[in-house]
């Protein structure tokens, strides 16, 4: 194949790519425009090995079905709660991938020019960081490494060393030129040092600012492709790795302007450290610990609990706004929400959901859940548009969610979550809120509602039980 | 291919995909990352034309395990995309 007919390919391929995400604005031609996607990258990989005449190598085959198959059958068995980590572990595999990629094309020719060197060290260094880091992620998220931000003595010195020893090492690898010993030996120290690195910056995230983390390590993922693309003059990878690399950079950025806080500060670890002491109330051990005292007792029964009957509000209500949060994800509570919601449009009332851009441990995570249980996404509302609707409701009812409908955001100057855009659930007749305990969400900030004396019912313990209780009664 | 021309490409795609995917609602970010993070798995090309090329049989083996890993990212990240988004529905599905 001619390289110009190779060229018009690609141009086609990544048009269709990107006709694939202009569907994806729709949730209608979306589950197309991912097949378009798909397609396309099938294609190309036809292409690929028709252009190198590998179409009768053996190996490859069975490497591409061996592949395939496993991840068709990890696709169809995870379960969706567990998205943010798989979501991490495939970044962290197409990491590893172009890392390789760059490492074979570094020492298998001998001629190449000092572009492709300098290329080949930055995806190799690029590609090992994805790896590591979304491994990191992965354990983190998984709870198989602790959630709470670890930081080391002097961390920000170690983080700034490790990343100057990285970037030395790359450039090290463009001016070892082609003695292959030496650039064996560069190559194994640029993989060490960008490992390294990998672990020293994602260690420091704690688990609610994961959204941001695995956002950031999806576009690192593209840019990994992309770079190894230039090691191997490959224009359709340079072109895809870009618009991966754009969209996971689009999406930190969406992180966070909803979390109001810097890039620098998250990867720093800065605002968390407020909570380091605090145990955080959505940690997933302290969620399942009966040891916790349980807190109905150890709160003055609210006087206005008697004549503020939470399933009367609720039959009775018109217009009923749910907000869901990680905490009704932990307790497993969706089915339960998704039966009350039922309930409740069976006496005519008109139910949404409040979707902060932050609930869950990764963007959009918890429209995934809540439609996984069969609730109709337009009844998901995002911030900016359910806000002005929530003075009108008669009742919101938070479950499990804290950080985000804590007014304390307007005026606690000084904490972690001052700035942050909140739902403005404070404006509600009557706020029922379902949490597990009084604790301060993950940001270590007190929510002033809890105190308040007129207009909210707390309904403490797992929201599972809880709102079965609400089912029942109402 | 000159290496102006290829960061030329890497500039434009990154603009686009910027723009298009900014149209993306929030309501569909998690389908739009994990299909986004299978079309990071593209790489399998770069792993294929590397394997097929590669002389040394440590290189080979090598290249034989980045294609099995890129190819698990393209077909687990489709594979999941293609379940969540089934799982929007606007209208209630009768049981």
């Amino acid at each position: 194949m001619s390289d110009m007919v190779y060229y018009v390919l690609c141009g086609f391929l990544v048009l269709g790519v990107l006709c694939g995400i202009a569907l994806m604005s729709k949730v209608k031609y979306s589950v197309k425009g991912n097949l378009l996607s798909s397609i396309c990258v099938t294609l190309a990989i036809l292409v690929t090995l028709y252009k190198y005449n590998l179409l009768s190598d053996f190996a490859l085959w069975i490497c591409i079905i061996a592949g395939l198959v496993v991840g068709l059958w990890g696709a169809y068995k995870v379960k969706m709660i567990n998205m943010p980590q798989t979501v991490a572990i495939l970044n962290g595999f197409g990491g590893a991938a172009s890392a390789i990629v760059a490492s074979i094309s570094l020492l298998e020719s001998q001629t190449i020019g000092v572009f492709s060197y300098i290329t080949g060290g930055l995806a190799l260094s690029v590609g090992v960081v994805t790896l590591i880091g979304s491994l990191v992620a992965a354990g983190k998220l998984q709870g198989l490494l602790p959630q709470k931000p670890v930081v080391w003595k002097k961390h920000s010195f170690i983080l700034s060393m490790s990343l100057l020893i990285t970037v030395i090492s790359v450039l090290a690898i463009a001016f070892t030129g082609a003695d292959r010993t030496i650039l064996f030996g560069m190559v194994f120290f640029c993989l060490v040092t960008s490992g390294f690195f990998g672990v020293a910056f994602t260690v420091r995230v704690g688990g609610a600012d994961m959204p941001i983390t695995i956002s950031l390590l999806n576009s690192l993922s593209g840019v990994a492709g992309a770079v190894a693309g230039m090691v191997i003059s490959d224009p359709l990878l340079i072109a895809v790795g870009g618009v991966v690399g754009a969209s996971g950079l689009l999406l930190t950025q969406v992180m966070c302007k909803a979390m109001n806080r810097p890039l620098s500060d998250i990867l720093l670890g800065k605002s968390t450290v407020n909570s380091q002491n605090i145990s955080h109330g959505y940690s997933g051990n302290a969620v399942k610990n009966e040891s916790v005292q349980k807190p109905q007792e150890s709160i003055k029964p609210e006087k206005g609990i008697h004549k503020t009957d939470p399933a009367m509000i609720l039959s009775t209500a018109k217009k009923v706004i749910i907000v869901p949060g990680y905490g009704m994800a932990l307790a497993q509570a969706q089915e339960q929400v998704k039966q009350l919601t039922d309930k409740l449009e069976d006496k005519g009332a008109e139910v949404l959901f409040a979707v902060h851009p932050v609930a869950g441990r990764m963007p959009g995570h918890m429209n995934v859940l809540l439609c996984e249980v069969d609730i109709p996404y337009d009844r998901l509302c995002e911030m900016d548009d359910i806000n002005p609707q929530i003075a009108e409701c008669d009742v919101v009812l938070v479950i499990g969610a804290n950080d985000v409908v804590n007014p304390a955001a307007n005026t606690a100057v000084g904490t972690p979550i001052y700035g942050m855009p909140v739902l403005e659930v404070d404006k509600a007749r009557h706020i029922i809120i379902c949490n597990y305990d009084l604790k301060p969400g993950y940001a270590g900030v007190e929510n002033p509602l809890y105190y308040r004396k007129e207009g909210v019912t707390l309904l403490l313990g797992d929201a599972k039980d809880t709102i079965k209780k609400l089912i029942s009664q109402v | 291919m000159s290496p102006v021309i290829m960061i030329v490409i890497f500039g434009i795609s990154t603009l686009v995909g910027y723009k298009l995917i900014n149209n993306v609602p929030s309501l569909l970010h998690t389908p739009l990352m994990s299909g986004m993070n299978a079309l990071s798995g593209i790489t399998i090309l770069g792993a294929l034309s590397a394997t097929g090329a590669a002389v040394h049989t440590g290189n080979r083996l090598f290249g034989f395990f980045a294609i099995f890993l890129a190819m698990l990212n393209v077909s687990g990240g489709f594979g999941v995309t293609h379940r969540m988004l089934g799982m929007f529905r606007q209208k209630e599905v009768p049981k």
